[in-house]
């Protein structure tokens, strides 16, 4: 019971940091295609301005869903490391550079720092959400068994490069959605046409590679493909193909704001569907949740962890994503910090 | 055979690669966690002394250090979240088994971590446009949830050194899990206490030193004095704190991780009238080469009298210790901790007493030239802690119950030594751009100060992302918001 509580709040964290993650990763994507530094400067601009305040609370998530691994079920957590050594490592580094290169970015002043900084950020963006999508895809696809040494035939696999495809397609669609809606609020109207074109672009895409990725998970990860196509699942799945629709719409209409809910709503309803999809497995066919569960008196007392928490959190982040929409955080200028 | 070839011919080929790669990047993240954990503090406290006193130096202060604090808690999260990775990477065997029975301290750490993230946001973007005691209210839990956060990563350091709250079934999985003795094991409130002071006193030294550095050079402005001032007045206070702390540790570590203790110590066979070596190093015959011997005076400082009796490293199989070359290692950490454990003691003692004459600064060039080294000697005895920590503890991940050995990946040794290359370049990347930024920073402010802020590079306004001339041209420039028009922070 406990653990099967614990699974979705994983499920939940990982749909979080999906989001959450997934829109500073999306960021980094445009501003990898933002072209050179005459005609990227302006959409760079914006997403330097957008992503600041919140890219660290964002990248947050991403520790719970390795703690509440570990804690929770550290068997699955020993197999997922195990088997997918290279890419998590990778996404490790990547994380590292992204990290790294945009906080510098900002500082530095000199163009060509700025370029490799930047450089650094926007291709480990691009790089990192396609190694944890792969990671996903490896889990669904049972390749990673428990005992399962690290090998490349683990994740360089249809269902895993799919998978890491559409994590790229969804961070690429989040964050147009969430500038576009950012250059509203910071005035820049001329890059609400181009994050705008950009959204539907990604959506697009997005649809050809889910549509792609039905396909071939008929055969490579047939337990998670049984699932999406069936029930509870398929439901899920039509409702995030709903919402990107809305989404898509609501891009070009007035409620610019409300496309951004849509946008989340798609991503966070996709994760949950894979999550319905391979029930009662965290690793389809080889490992279940209450066989992978660990100590009943640590879960009680994650959950009791996370509800207090989430007391003290939920206020926290409502104030800071609040102050933030209403575009009263901004960075210290030059003159802040001149005598 | 001697030991040490023999454990390694028995140890996987990726034992090394992984506890190198562990090493070396926990190293690095260490030297950021101080301003982590401590740097909101201080500045808070020069914050509030600014506002308090409508006193725009202060102010200026406080602006700055958030303004460093900001690429700093960057860095610090990205260093932090591959340690996170690395329990997986490396350690898998640990997580596998133990992960339910020591990870609820992670689970604290992570949600401290993320209020943490989330107030730094605000506090470093709300220096324009939020009302300044306001501003300054909402970041007052900022410290406390630095000081949670700590507390859930000793929890599960501590249970690693003294590991309880499970018991072993036939197949030696622990089962019967009690969630409160695996969170509070015996060494967790001393290691606790020692660590959090270390983080304050290490903070308040490095930053006061950059002042320090400053007045030696002749910025004698009441700028420097009140950026030297407030710091090193914190670490002052804490430094015979810590050295309390630091003695009380090493006496329970004396009666928790006897073994360890012996390693700290060089204490070869169990016995009474143990003598204290300064330095010194440990032989494969248990013999100690070179180092300062003094009589008795290991066995007086573990039980307060010479007969005390002080657990060997040979009360143990071979296999089960430190070897020779680990345990000259953690004496070597311990005795530079403690040595300048003592040193910083002297200048604290030396501040408390000019104060005290004459309510001033010493006057003593001396002075500022130890307090601008005290800084990089708290780092070292930060990395010397958690040497002995760490070091003193092998064989053992989790002490007397699973080798580092039993818990490492069984990913390929080539595999972990190319990761590690990857790494080192990466971390002397980030480390090294980061040291420049902060170089830049302090020399672009200084130009301000001094009025030649015309003088600045002319790329400032390159096309690349720059935001003053976009933002004069498209967006609405802060200045030309209604609301940007508030004194900023308070004073000015």
């Amino acid at each position: 019971m406990t653990a099967d509580v614990l699974s979705w709040v994983l499920l939940l964290v990982i749909a979080a940091y999906a989001c959450g993650g997934g829109v500073d990763y999306g960021a980094g994507f445009w501003d990898l295609l933002a072209g050179g530094a005459g005609r990227g400067r302006r959409p760079r601009w914006l997403i330097d301005h957008a992503m600041a305040p919140v890219w660290e609370v964002n990248n947050v998530w991403l520790v719970f869903v390795l703690v509440l691994m570990w804690t929770g079920f550290p068997e699955f957590f020993q197999t997922v490391f195990t088997a997918l050594w290279l890419p998590l490592a990778l996404a490790a580094v990547g994380m590292v550079l992204r990290g790294a290169g945009f906080a510098l970015r900002k500082p530095t002043r000199r163009l060509a720092a700025r370029r490799v900084y930047g450089a650094a950020f926007a291709v480990s963006s691009l790089l990192t959400p396609f190694f944890f999508g792969t990671v996903i895809g490896s889990v669904a696809s049972g390749r990673v068994k428990p005992g399962t040494t690290a090998s490349a035939d683990a994740w360089a696999n249809p269902t895993s490069v799919i998978a890491g495809l559409l994590a790229v397609c969804a961070t690429a669609v989040l964050g147009a959605v969430f500038l576009t809606a950012d250059a509203r609020r910071f005035g820049a109207v001329d890059l609400v046409g181009y994050f705008r074109l950009r959204a539907w672009a990604a959506i697009a895409a997005l649809l050809v590679v889910a549509a792609v990725g039905l396909a071939v998970t008929g055969d490579d990860a047939s337990y998670v493909h049984h699932g999406l196509t069936h029930g509870w699942g398929l439901l899920l799945v039509l409702l995030s193909a709903a919402a990107g629709a809305v989404t898509a719409a609501l891009v070009a209409g007035p409620a610019l704001g409300w496309a951004r809910y849509g946008a989340v709503a798609a991503v966070a309803l996709a994760v949950a569907a894979w999550g319905v999809a391979q029930r009662p497995y965290l690793v389809p066919t080889s490992l279940t949740v209450q066989d992978a569960a660990g100590a009943s008196a640590t879960l009680q007392w994650m959950l009791i962890v996370a509800v207090v928490a989430l007391v003290l959190i939920g206020p926290a982040v409502t104030v800071l994503y609040r102050l933030d929409t209403r575009g009263v955080l901004e960075p210290l200028a030059d003159e802040d910090v001149a005598r | 055979m001697d030991t040490a070839t023999r454990l390694l011919a028995d140890a996987p080929a990726q034992l090394l690669p992984a506890r190198e790669l562990m090493a070396f990047t926990l190293a690095s993240h260490i030297m950021l966690v101080p301003f982590g954990v401590a740097l909101p503090f201080i500045t808070l406290v020069m914050h509030h002394r600014g506002l308090r006193r409508n006193d725009p130096t202060a102010l200026l202060l406080a602006r700055r250090w958030s303004a460093v604090m900001a690429v700093q808690f960057a860095v610090g999260v990205v260093t932090g979240t591959v340690l996170s990775f690395e329990f997986g990477l490396l350690w898998p065997g640990m997580m596998g088994r133990w992960g339910d029975v020591f990870g609820l301290g992670f689970g604290v750490e992570a949600w401290a971590f993320f209020l943490e993230a989330i107030l730094i946001a605000i506090y470093l973007y709300g220096w324009r446009r939020l009302k300044p005691w306001t501003h300054f209210w909402l970041a007052v839990p900022l410290p406390l949830a630095a000081l949670l956060g700590a507390f859930g990563i000793i929890a599960a350091n501590s249970w690693m050194n003294t590991p309880r709250g499970f018991t072993l079934d036939a197949a030696g999985n622990p089962v019967d899990v009690d969630v409160r003795k695996a969170v509070f094991t015996p060494i967790f409130g001393p290691e606790y206490w020692h660590f959090t002071v270390a983080m304050f006193l290490t903070a308040g030294y490095v930053v006061a030193g950059v002042y320090a550095v400053g007045w030696l050079r002749g910025r004698r402005d009441r700028y420097h004095r009140l950026g030297f001032t407030v710091p090193f007045t914190v670490a002052a206070v804490l430094t015979p704190v810590q050295f309390f702390l630091g003695d009380n540790i090493a006496r329970q570590i004396f009666h928790k991780q006897p073994v360890k203790f012996a390693a700290a110590e060089l204490v070869w066979d169990t016995d009474t009238h143990v003598p204290e070596y300064l330095f010194g190093r440990l032989q494969e015959d248990g013999s100690v080469k070179g180092g300062l011997k003094i009589p008795q005076l290991d066995s007086i400082l573990a039980g307060f009298k010479p007969d005390t009796q002080v657990t060997g490293l040979t009360s143990v199989a071979a296999d089960d210790r430190p070897t020779a070359l680990q345990a000259t290692i953690v004496h070597w950490a311990f005795d530079i901790m403690a040595t300048v454990g003592s040193v910083l003691i002297l200048l604290a003692l030396w501040y408390a007493w000019c104060w005290w004459r004459r309510r001033d600064l010493p006057r003593s060039k001396w002075f500022f030239r130890c307090a601008a080294l005290a800084g990089a000697a708290s780092v070292l005895c930060v990395e010397c802690g958690w040497i002995t920590t760490e070091v003193g503890r092998q064989p053992w991940i989790v002490y007397q119950n699973m080798r580092v050995s039993e818990a490492v990946t069984p990913t390929g040794a080539a595999s972990l030594w190319t990761m590690f290359g990857i790494v080192v370049a990466v971390y002397v990347l980030v480390f090294g751009a980061f040291l420049t930024v902060l170089l830049k920073m302090r020399t672009r402010w200084r130009a301000a100060g001094d009025g030649t802020a015309a003088a600045e590079h002319p790329e400032t306004d390159t096309p690349y992302g720059p935001r003053h001339e976009l933002a004069a041209t498209a967006a609405p420039p802060p200045s030309a918001d209604p609301g940007a028009d508030r004194p900023r922070g308070g004073a000015e």
